[in-house]
């Protein structure tokens, strides 16, 4: 059924998760085409990803494979020594399925010299640590000719659930327009195996760690809320209305305001009659003649 | 008679203007060897779309020298191509020009400049403000540059004042991927294409672009429907695609006759609703006078 055919308005129901549903071959299409021409512009013919064992990063190394083919992909595990093991099964899985060579570079001790230093640390604050170690060794391995591929789903980049110049840091990011929820769903097509799909999503930055536990809601609650937010600007007070729980809509609403710097580029002092980032608008795909 | 016209589905490089002409000339030499009498590019085609900033530097004057290639080749084939016109007032526009036997021979410069969404319009170029009928290689033609094709009031101004063919070059982003349908925006311009073709009974040609400027992908997706609601050719979307189509401009007459919805308007019914609307008092000695 086209979406012109739809009988029914897409309303905002708690129990309808319907709206987020996507077609994942035209998506895949999408995104292929955005991983090829948008490396080809800047010149590149090769991309890094590091893999985890999550569903995200398998996504991504599918789509990176089947664009670029499997030689021209740099895959690496980057586990820190209290990463699960299951970690590492499943980002050789995902590696093995995608035809990839999967490298793995151990952290531990390029973060335990810096961390072991300080203490006792919040391990919110070694999990930032680690999140940047790891994105410092997918920028050295793309050079001088690679880009780094981003993972952060839309979910985490609205949430603003992960570490800046860390898991958020890239070059393209082809999955984040995708919730978490639909990136699942494009997984499936992609091929990514079936215990990566349906394992809890964590960013295993500590022993027992899950996102949904941290977050304190699941992933088809925030995403359904988001999606009613930001995709059909409905407001909260509407969503609330409409049966969602009233906390649970205003916690996401305050989370995606608090966390909103992180999704921009970091503010210029303007002072001069023209400012990078201010009123010097240049687009990125800027060509050469 | 049946005019053969082709369809440059490509994908401009952006701020390369020219890279951009070779490729015109390219294009042009295929539509040629195609044998169509005319050949159409979509919004920006000399410039990419995007540009920002860079609006003011890839800018030129309608007969400036650095169009000459293409006013060259249209000695050979007419041409329909988008660039950025610094008008004599220094304004820019986003212009689409028609070049025939060697010379740009009409210019239509984009009336409605989207500046919502994704789109920046507004930011950066100045209004266009005339419909204008020309005749082109199939007949009595008015030029809707993507977003004017979204305005009712543009094909129908068109239509009411003679035209039977309405051209849309197009540089069109591609979202909204909800299951089970087509692409968001293509089913729009479908359903646009569709309806204006068959209930202002004239062909509807609508070329758009694809290849991705950052970030943003062009869908394609680039059609010819005829005034009896056909669709008599379409490109494959997301791919670049020299579309040929053949343009049966007796179909029009035929299709007039049977269903004369044009014949019957009644244009001085609606400008005189618009005139009280507006504020403007038609009377019958005086065209159109302010109240």
């Amino acid at each position: 059924m086209s979406v012109a055919e739809r009988i029914g308005a897409i309303r905002p129901d708690p129990s309808d998760q319907s709206p987020l549903r996507i077609d994942e071959a035209l998506v895949r299409k999408m995104l292929v085409a955005f991983l090829r021409e948008e490396t080809k512009k800047s010149g590149h013919r090769r991309v890094v990803v590091a893999v985890s064992g999550g569903v995200d990063s398998s996504a991504v190394a599918a789509l990176a494979a089947e664009t670029f083919g499997p030689k021209n992909v740099t895959a690496l595990f980057l586990p820190y020594r209290t990463s699960d093991p299951l970690s590492r099964e499943h980002a050789r899985l995902a590696a093995k399925t995608f035809g990839l060579v999967l490298e793995e570079i151990d952290i531990t001790s390029q973060v335990d010299a810096y961390l072991g230093r300080l203490g006792d640390v919040d391990r919110v604050r070694r999990g930032n640590k680690m999140a940047r170690e790891r994105k410092s060794i997918e920028y050295d391995r793309a050079w001088p000719d690679g880009l780094v591929l981003g993972t952060s789903n839309k979910t985490e980049l609205l949430l603003g659930y992960g570490t800046r110049h860390g898991d958020m840091a890239c070059d393209l990011n082809p999955v984040g327009d995708l919730y978490k929820t639909q990136l699942r769903e494009l997984s499936v097509i992609l091929g990514v195996p079936d215990v990566i799909v349906r394992k809890a999503p964590s960013a295993d930055l500590w022993e027992g760690q899950t996102d949904e536990g941290e977050l304190g809601f699941t992933y088809a609650q925030a995403d359904l809320i988001l999606y009613h937010l930001v995709d059909r600007r409905l407001r909260p007070s509407e969503l609330i209305a409409a049966g969602f729980d009233a906390a649970l809509v205003n916690n996401i609403r305050e989370r995606v305001r608090r966390s909103h710097y992180k999704r921009v580029m970091p503010l210029i002092a303007k002072v001069s009659l023209r400012t990078v980032g201010h009123d010097f608008l240049y687009p990125r795909d800027w060509e050469a003649d | 008679m049946t005019v053969r016209i082709a369809i440059a589905q490509c994908a401009p490089a952006l701020g390369a203007f020219k890279r951009n002409v070779a490729m015109h000339e390219e294009w042009i030499g295929r539509a040629q060897s195609a044998r169509a009498r005319l050949v159409v590019f979509p919004e920006l085609s000399l410039t990419g779309y995007y540009l920002k900033d860079l609006a003011g530097d890839i800018a030129c004057a309608a007969v400036d020298e650095r169009l000459k290639p293409i006013a060259d080749a249209s000695r050979r084939i007419d041409v329909c191509a988008g660039f950025v016109e610094r008008a004599p007032d220094a304004r820019l526009h986003i212009a689409q020009g028609y070049w025939s036997g060697g010379r740009l021979v009409h210019v239509h410069r984009k009336v409605y400049l989207p500046t919502y969404g994704i789109f920046d319009d507004g930011r950066y170029f100045g209004p266009g403000e005339r419909f204008e009928v020309f005749e082109s290689a199939v007949g009595p033609t008015g030029i809707a540059i993507c977003e004017d094709l979204w305005h009712v009031s543009v094909p129908y101004v068109y239509a009411a004042t003679g035209a039977t063919v309405v051209l849309s070059p197009a540089s069109s982003p591609g979202r909204g991927v909800a299951e089970g349908g087509d692409l968001g925006t293509a089913e729009s311009c479908r359903l646009m294409d569709r309806f204006y073709a068959a209930y202002l009974t004239l062909y509807v040609i609508f070329v758009n672009r694809v290849g991705h400027e950052d970030g943003i992908a062009f869908w394609g997706g680039s059609e010819v429907v005829a005034p009896d609601g056909t669709v008599v050719a379409r490109a494959p979307e997301f791919e670049e695609h020299l579309l040929i189509a053949d343009i049966d401009t007796d179909l029009v007459a035929r299709e007039r006759d049977r269903n004369p919805l044009i014949r019957d308007e009644r244009p001085d019914l609606v400008e005189s609703h618009l005139a009280r609307r507006t504020g403007l008092v038609r009377r019958p000695d005086v065209a159109v006078e302010r109240s």
